[in-house]
């Protein structure tokens, strides 16, 4: 792997830049792995990077259907907070987020995370208690929060319309100075590229259309390029975990929708922050380029479709319109749905299932890009030892047996 | 954007009349089940990849709750019948036309 740096920049300069290797081989599969993940997203490459880079397991292949990052690490709204209201929940989002600011440098590749803080508003009474509640909450935890008042939010944020007269007025905030937004795809192929660097096979275009189990345990994916035989299998595939699952025979407490997001044409810089409101029910952050990134609620009912509901959108722009009154001639330029996987909780599942080997790192809904770089740790670890890692533990299939939920629906301006 | 027709009002309307209600058919167990089967009641569900059983219920109208048989990737509503009916649950199974 070519290292990135200033003086390569220079280099390769000379020739007009023209002369740039790949970032990553394109692998063809081998007949046999010892770790196979499935799902090339942001959280499948962590996984990858992880196991080579702190377990020394590097024959691995992440094997992806269509392109690297092209699902929901590709259509997000980039928010990276930790501020969860349970403990279990907190703990796992805040080592996320811990990772996140040397990412770029462990990476070698720049995943602009702009730690720029961020914002959930409150517009009732009952909304400013919990939020005052999640904030010591978070602080007990040793996350940082702050509540604001709506004098120091109009501060904060010029634009936003903190006015009394507004239809739903807003009354305080919730603060997270380290949140911030990064770059989707730059984390997916900064993942890719160290992952690769370290003899990780990425295999793309290949679609995983079984799950051979032989005695229990697993032995293998079958592909459309054949059979690739592995002591173990990871499976990371958001929205599809549940068509997975069930090619090895299982079910899972998951229903799959479609979440919506939408950016805007590029503006000059207006918004230095991220804005969310749960009770109008948007986000927003604008992007360094200069659009408006916005995100929009998951669909009512399960779905494949990549697309959403019109009124879905039609709703949070009208919400967008109303915190925002100066963006309401603002145009849009793309919408898109991905398909996420919702567990009754809103906590992801992460570690072992009943088949021996086989691992699912699943349910995270609507956040998901945020623990990106946890995820894969604690998944990496998981899969390594056989055994959860401790902060993935309580995140266990199990739990649902057990009557164990993490019930952050609703508590960690978790809207959908 | 979806259309259903409530098997109760009979006329096509648009989907922010109604509410979706969670799979259909899932028959709640007896008291002495195993803990795993008492989860896969309350949590596990069958969320395939194309025809599916599900609850509506027509929240803007006459409040009542139906049955719908859709497909999860066309959006395509192949029938719609009350609730306590079974019969229609046999085009879950059946290759697309």
């Amino acid at each position: 792997m070519e290292r990135y740096s200033l003086f390569g920049l220079l280099k390769h300069a000379l020739h007009h830049h023209e002369d740039w290797p790949r970032a990553w081989r394109d692998a063809e599969p081998r007949s046999s792995y010892d770790v196979v993940i499935v799902g090339g997203g942001g959280h499948g490459l962590a996984t990858a990077y992880y196991l080579a880079k702190v377990h020394g397991i590097s024959d691995v292949a992440v094997v992806e259907k269509g392109w690297l990052g092209g699902g929901n690490t590709g259509r997000n709204t980039t928010i990276v907070r930790s501020n969860y209201l349970r403990d279990e929940a907190a703990w796992l989002y805040d080592f996320a987020l811990e990772l996140w600011p040397d990412l770029s440098r462990e990476l070698n590749f720049n995943v602009m995370f702009s730690p720029r803080g961020v914002l959930n508003l409150g517009h009732t009474l009952q909304e400013m208690r919990d939020i005052e509640r999640r904030v010591n909450a978070n602080r007990l935890n040793g996350i940082d929060g702050e509540v604001l008042s709506p004098a120091e939010l109009e501060a904060r944020v010029p634009l936003l319309n903190c006015s009394a007269s507004a239809r739903y007025p807003v009354l305080g905030a919730s603060w997270q100075p380290r949140g911030g937004v990064a770059r989707h795809d730059a984390v997916a192929w900064g993942y890719a590229r160290a992952a690769d660097a370290l003899g990780v096979d990425l295999i793309q275009q290949t679609p995983v259309t079984g799950i051979r189990v032989e005695d229990g345990r697993v032995a293998g994916v079958e592909t459309d390029r054949g059979l690739i035989a592995a002591r173990k299998v990871a499976c990371v595939v958001a929205g599809h975990s549940g068509v997975l699952a069930a090619m090895a025979g299982l079910r899972l407490p998951i229903e799959s929708r479609p979440l919506q997001a939408l950016v805007s044409e590029p503006l000059k810089p207006c918004l230095d922050t991220v804005v969310m409101s749960n009770a109008v029910h948007c986000y927003i952050s604008q992007a360094d380029k200069g659009d408006l990134v916005i995100g929009a609620g998951a669909d009512g009912y399960t779905g494949y479709g990549q697309r959403g509901s019109f009124h879905i959108i039609e709703h949070s722009l009208a919400a967008v319109c109303e915190l925002f009154p100066a963006f309401s001639r603002v145009r849009m330029n793309r919408q898109w749905g991905g398909i996420v996987d919702i567990c009754p909780d809103a906590c992801p599942i992460i570690g072992k299932t009943p088949v021996g080997g086989l691992y699912f790192n699943c349910g995270w809904g609507t956040g998901g890009f945020k623990s990106t770089p946890g995820s894969g740790y604690v998944f990496a670890d998981t899969i390594a030892h056989d055994r959860p890692h401790p902060l993935a533990a309580p995140f266990a299939l199990s739990r649902f047996e057990r009557g164990a939920l993490i019930d952050e629906h609703g508590a960690a301006g978790v809207a959908h | 954007m979806l259309l259903l027709q409530c098997p109760h009002c009979l006329e096509a309307r648009s989907e922010e009349e109604f509410d979706y209600a969670g799979e259909a058919h899932i028959q709640r167990p007896a008291t002495d089940v195993s803990d795993a089967e008492w989860a896969d009641y309350l949590y596990f569900r069958s969320n395939p990849q194309g025809r599916h059983c599900e609850m509506w219920v027509h929240t803007a109208g006459c409040r009542r709750y139906f049955n719908v048989v859709r497909d999860t990737v066309s959006y395509d509503v192949l029938a719609v019948y009350p609730i306590g009916e079974r019969e229609r649950e046999s085009l879950v199974g059946k290759p697309p036309p």
